[in-house]
Formats: structure tokens, sequence, C-alpha cells
């Protein structure tokens, strides 16, 4: 199946990772005629074994709830999750300088976190490209809303997003698919929302209403996080991959871990050291271009321990920004019990695998406590149950017995989970670096995680809670989360790392002083390196960032390619 | 089993008839509903025999299973923890968790000396009376804050009422009780029936 690696090969372009950065990559330099050979750190995938799709808990001895129970405190430990996405990868370590949290989520699989996100797809707004400009925190971005709007138009068409279309300035409107009816827990969120003037609109979700490219639509079993075997939502394992293997210009190394980007006496790139992971073995693949895609930490990683005479700070690093500028989403989370949910009758509440509703950030035309924006997720209802479900109950019913097993059935569906994601604003004290004193168990020195959240991001989370509180209490509800505003995590302010949208590592930039990338995500100072991953961001608006990864490296790409064609790389 | 040879010859045929050039399978929509049954159909005919507990020792996981069933009991309609399978669920997670061996482990222990002391007998020889005296009392935190004594009891129930309630309602019979409807393929989403006043 998988070439085996000839020494004398060269490769036109070698793409490091396979999410979404490396997947747009690989389809756009096959399909335009270029040999591409992928390295990816972890195993290939085999949705039809893999994904546990529609496997209910009581068929797995351990209900769902992982190993001795460590789904309860680590999710990525149930074994109804798509396969090997995790927050601890044992043999493969980060650490945190004093002071610090950081969490680090990694998937090591063909197609890696595109397996195990959250689907939803939403556009940077004009706004978000200039921020600095309005409030002078940060840096603009040496792109406009209108340079990547084309991508954005090709990603969507490609991949399937659904949505609406509703004029809203910090959420554009972007090709969609006809968004499915709402679930009561929307209706009932929305209701709320209504009474406080709050935007409550059908989200923009990966995932197919319709059939799109021979991809089967959604048939609505709330589980996208499992894999889908359909691939009726986006996955670049399952979208990306295929098209781009079917080009037979693709060859996938699997288990490869890289280790160093090569270049030569010019300076240009010639290719990429890896660790064979079933080996052991320290192997290399020559190419005349280099694109890493390995998530925004993991390419500062490559970047900072690819260090030569000629690049002593790392490669792509004379301006020192590599690892810098390291931005997550603001997040916080909030729980409600509105007791009129009680009162549904049974029903279907599955749905997509996320929120069929959702509240883009709406205070766009006032002046805020806080600067730039966010936005909100929920789910509740009568999911699916899983283990640890009913501990709530159990907690604050307490007892034993027929009562105990009436009131869990009562209160069951009745419940709505609330996730605000806000725009954080990179600081000086937030940034990844090589830690000097470790190594994985490759012998790859492992990253140094330093993250503080600023003042703007505690008066945002401030601001979530209180939305939250605000629409439970408008539907009668009782708002359920406790949080304090002093200590570690002020208004459940989430750890950095937690929300898996850290990005800014690699920033893009019109000046070579204060950027690795120029704003087609190519090194300033490397022409055949790019980096096409969430590490080119200027700064982190309050949307997922999967959709801008795509539409940038898709960009990226078709400029790679382009000058390939006139031999300028 | 004949039936997962089957399965397996359904999965290779749908495989090659679909992908054979790809690395990479996805499934049709009928395909993957089809395959999906038979798996379930195969699940249902395992017989589950005799459990041989893996961490609990005999007498304990009796002690188990009557906590479990006392937890969540039976009723007119549902069956309750122990047909759910729940003992064996808590004594897997206990067999594989050092926190739950101790809290869980330690737990029946500790019952057992408690009403020795009180009643003479380990919590299993006790009189239904006894047993529900003694349980009254760990299963409120409240009863923690007048009589101290009593925190060892409160922990380990709490644990045990949150492990036996994820054994139940994860369950066939749980699943069904409290009336969930989906883990189906439909063509469009039903959408919500009318909501009530809020």
């Amino acid at each position: 199946m998988l070439e085996i690696i000839r020494t004398g090969r060269v490769y036109d372009v070698c793409v490091i990772g396979s999410g979404a950065a490396g997947g747009a990559s690989a389809k756009v330099l096959t399909e335009g005629g270029l040999n591409v050979v992928m390295l990816e750190a972890g195993p290939m995938l085999h949705p039809e074994t893999d994904y546990k799709e529609h496997v209910w808990p009581y068929e797995l001895a351990h209900r769902g709830a992982g190993i001795g129970g460590g789904a309860f405190s680590d999710y990525s430990k149930t074994e109804l999750f798509a396969p090997n996405g995790y927050w601890k990868i044992e043999g493969e370590p980060y650490t945190k300088a004093p002071g610090s949290e950081f969490m680090w989520f990694r998937s090591r699989i063909l197609g890696g976190r595109t397996n195990h996100w959250g689907r939803i797809a939403l556009r940077f707004a004009e706004a978000d490209f200039h921020a600095h400009s309005s409030d002078g925190l940060g840096d603009d971005w040496p792109i406009t809303y209108q340079d990547l709007a084309p991508y954005y138009d090709k990603v969507e068409r490609y991949i399937g997003v659904f949505g609406s279309k509703e004029n809203i300035p910090s959420a554009p409107d972007g090709i969609f698919l006809p968004p499915p009816k709402p679930r009561c827990t929307d209706l009932m969120v929305k209701r709320g929302c209504d009474k406080l003037g709050i935007l409550c609109v059908p989200s923009r979700l990966a995932i197919l209403t319709q059939s799109v490219n021979g991809r089967a639509p959604c048939h609505y079993c709330d589980q996208c996080v499992r894999g889908c075997k359909t691939a009726s939502n986006f996955s670049s394992s399952q979208v990306l991959i295929p098209p781009a293997m079917a080009t037979g210009r693709l060859t996938i190394v699997t288990g490869a871990m890289a280790r160093e980007i090569v270049v030569n006496d010019e300076g240009k790139a010639t290719g990429v050291s890896y660790v064979d992971k079933a080996t052991r073995r320290d192997q290399q693949v020559r190419a005349r271009a280099v694109v890493v895609a390995g998530s925004s930490c993991e390419s500062a990683r490559l970047l900072l321990n690819s260090r030569s005479q000629r690049f002593p700070q790392g490669l792509a690093n004379s301006s020192g920004v590599v690892g810098r500028n390291l931005m997550d989403s603001v997040g916080s989370l909030g729980a409600g019990y509105i007791p009129a949910l009680e009162k549904m009758p049974p029903h279907n509440h599955d749905g997509v695998g996320a929120m069929h509703l959702y509240i883009p950030w709406w205070k766009f035309d006032r002046k805020n406590e806080f600067l730039r924006g966010y936005h909100i997720e929920f789910m509740g209802g009568k999911t699916m149950p899983t283990a640890g479900q009913f501990h709530g109950v159990c907690q604050q019913h307490e007892g034993y017995g027929l009562d105990l097993k009436r009131r869990c059935k009562e209160k069951y569906g009745a419940f709505i989970h609330f996730g605000a994601r806000g725009e954080m604003i990179p600081n000086k004290d937030t940034y990844c670096e090589i830690d000097p004193n470790t190594v994985d168990e490759w012998g790859i020195p492992v990253l140094r995680f330093h993250f503080q959240m600023g003042e703007n991001e505690i008066t945002m989370a401030r601001d979530m809670q209180q939305t939250f509180r605000s629409i439970v209490e408008a539907v009668g509800g009782t708002y359920l989360t406790e949080t304090k505003a002093t200590g570690k995590f002020p208004h459940g302010l989430q750890t950095g790392g937690e929300v898996i949208h850290e990005v800014g590592t690699v920033r893009m930039g019109n000046d070579p002083k204060t950027s690795a990338l120029n704003s087609f995500c190519q090194a300033h100072e490397v022409k055949n390196l790019f980096v096409t991953d969430g590490g080119c961001f200027v700064t982190n608006p309050d949307k997922n960032p999967t959709l801008s990864i795509l539409a940038l490296s898709w960009r990226a790409s078709e400029y790679l390619l382009d000058e390939a064609r006139k031999g300028n790389v | 089993m004949p039936l997962d040879i089957t399965r397996r010859d359904v999965l290779k045929s749908l495989v090659m008839g679909i992908s054979g050039e790809s690395v990479l399978h996805t499934m049709p929509l009928q395909a993957a509903e089809q395959v999906h049954r038979m798996v379930m159909e195969e699940r249902g005919q395992a017989s589950r025999g005799d459990y041989a507990p893996k961490f609990f020792t005999a007498h304990a996981y009796q002690t188990l299973q009557l906590l479990c069933q006392t937890i969540i009991p039976p009723d007119g309609e549902t069956g309750g923890a122990l047909e759910a399978g729940a003992p064996e669920f808590i004594d897997l997670l206990t067999s594989e968790n050092h926190d739950y061996q101790l809290v869980l482990g330690g737990g029946i222990a500790w019952l057992d000396l408690t009403c020795n002391d009180r009643y003479g007998h380990a919590f299993l020889e006790c009189v239904a009376a006894q047993q529900k005296e003694i349980l009254d009392q760990i299963a409120y935190r409240e009863n923690g804050q007048k009589d101290p004594a009593l925190g060892p009891g409160i922990r380990f129930f709490s644990l045990l009422r949150d492990l036996t309630t994820d054994g139940f309602f994860t369950s066939k019979i749980g699943i069904k009780y409290l009336e969930y409807i989906g883990n189906t393929y439909v063509a469009e989403f039903p959408g919500c029936p009318p909501l009530p006043e809020s």
C-alpha cells in the first residue's frame, strides 16, 4: 500500500501533517500536478473499523467511561471518541513554565484533529482582519476579508457547510447548504435570547444536509465526534486526502515524527528528517518545497528545532517571533436547569453533532467593557444517555431508591450547557519555546508553554457568565454554574489550550522583523518553505479556526503551485 | 461465530466494491445501517453467563450487588441496576482504578466494620431495617456535619451512587426507561414538538 521511500527520490513538495492545513495543501498541490509526500506522526485511519458511530454504550464493557473511568476527568479517554486524539500522549510530553497552565490536545492519526473537531465553520469578519487599527492592540493581518473570501467560497463549496444568510457584520454569510430544523434546546435558548435582544441564528457547521460530491447527507445521529462512516461531516482524512490520493501523486508516510527541516548552503529547504516510529530509525525525505502543517505549536516546535549555522534561532526565525503570540480562544462554560423542558414528551433530539442554532457576537454595535467579541455554543436536552450524565442529579438529590430513579428520569433532558468562545489578545507572557532539558521518547526536544490571560480576557469571561445566566433565567430556569471573580480561573475562564484553538505561533505579516511568513504563508527567509496551519494567524477572532485554516492553506497552496509553475521555488 | 464471519464478509465486500483503489473508505448510508444492524443482532445474542469479579472478593461483590440494586431498584415495569449490569461495570472500572479501589473496596470494608460494631453482623447479614438505617445515614452529605465519623461512608456511597446510575442509565433497560429515542438513521431531522410555556 504505502510506497517505500527511496533515498534517491525527490518529491516536489513534502507536506508535514495531514489535518485541515495538510489535507488542503495535499489536495490543491496534487490536483495541480505536483508529486507530494505527506508525513503523519500517527497511523493510517480505517473509518469502517475505527469509528464507533452508532455503538450503544452497553455494547462496550466500559460503557464509554474509558479504562478505570478515565473519561470522567478526560473526555479524550472515552472509547467512543474517534481514535488517537489525546490530552496526554505517552512518551510525547510537553512542559509548562512555573506559574503557567496549558493544555495541548494532539491527534496522532491520518486527518489529525479534523477527526475530532466540533465541525463549527465560521468565517472571520471584515473587522477581524484590522482590529489593531480600531483599538490599537495586537496587529493587523497583511490580508483583508476580500483576499480570503474567494477561498472561503471554494472551501465551503467543496466540504459542505450549512447555515443561513443573516447579514450580520460580525459573522459573514457563506455558501450554505440549508440548515436543519432546531432542536428543543435550541428553541428554548432562542426564546430567552429573543426576550433579551440577543441574536440567535442557525449555526454554521461543516455537516452535509444535502449530498455533496458523492458524500451522503447527514443521518442525524449526533455523533460527529465519534467519526462519521458515511463522511457526512468534514474531516481531512475522508474529504481532502481521498481526492489527493486519487491523483496518484500523493505518498503518505505514517508513523513519521518530523524532527528537523533540512536546508542547503543557499538557505533553501531540501527535505525533512523524521523518526520512523516503527523502527525508531532516523529517515530523511527530499523535496523541492516544504509545507509545514503539523498544527500551530508542533509547527513552531519543528522550526525552532531546525537550527543550523545559518539559522541559529531556528528556521525562518530571525525575527524571533516563532513560538510567540500564542493565543487560544477565551472560553467559559455554564449550565442551566430548565424546568419547562421536563414537560417535553419523548422525542428524537439527536440531530447533527453540534448545536443547530448559535449566538454570534451580537454586541458589535456598542461600546463594551472589554475589546473584541465572543460567540456562544450550546448543547443539552434528551441526548443519548452517557456515563457521567446523572452525577449532577445524584449530587443534588442524594438518597437512593425509586425516588432517585424517578428524579433522574424527570430531569433527563432538562439541562442546557453553554460554551462561549471569545477573542484573546496576544501578550508577551504567552508563548511556547523549546524546553532545554526535556526530549520526547524519539529524542526530539519538546515544547515548554508560558500562558497568561489578561484583564480583557477576564472581563470578557465575566460577561459570558452574565449572559448564560440571563438566558437561563429568561426562560424560568436555574443557572447552576458557580464561578469566582478571583483565583486561577476567574469567571470560569478555561485553561489556555483547553478550547483547542491555539494559533499565532508562526504569524504572517508584511514586516520580516515582526513576522515569520508573508501573506501567502511563505517564510520571509526561506522561499520554498510554507506554514499553512493556524500558526500563521495574526489574531484569533471569536471564530473557531478550522474554516480559516482551510481557506488560508488553500490560498497558500495555490500560490505555491503558481510559483512552482513559474520556476520560483 | 457464523454471524461474525458474515459481518466481516459484508464489510469486506463493501470496502472492495466501493473504493478498491483508495486507502480510505466511506460507506454509503444503507450499507452503514445494515452493518450496524448486524452488529446489534450479534451483541444481542451474546450470553453473559456467570460473572467472575475482577477486583471485589465474593463477599464484597455480593454486597456491591445488593447496594447497586438498592440505589436503583426495579419497579413495576423496568429492572434495576442489577439487571442493567451495573455491578460488572463497577467491578471492571474498579479493577483498573486505584482510587476507586480505596474508596469502594475500602468503603465496603468500612460498611461491614460499622455494621458489625452496631448490629453484630456484616452489612449483608443485617436485617432490612438495620441496612436502611445505615444507608439513610451515609446517603446524605449533611449527616457528615452532625457525625464526622460517617465521612468515609458518605464518600463511598456518593461515588457508588454515581457509578450505579452510570451503569443503569447506559444499559439497554436504562435507556429504555428514559424513553430516549435516537441513535438512528433519519433522512431529515424531525425538529422539536411544541415547546411548553416557560
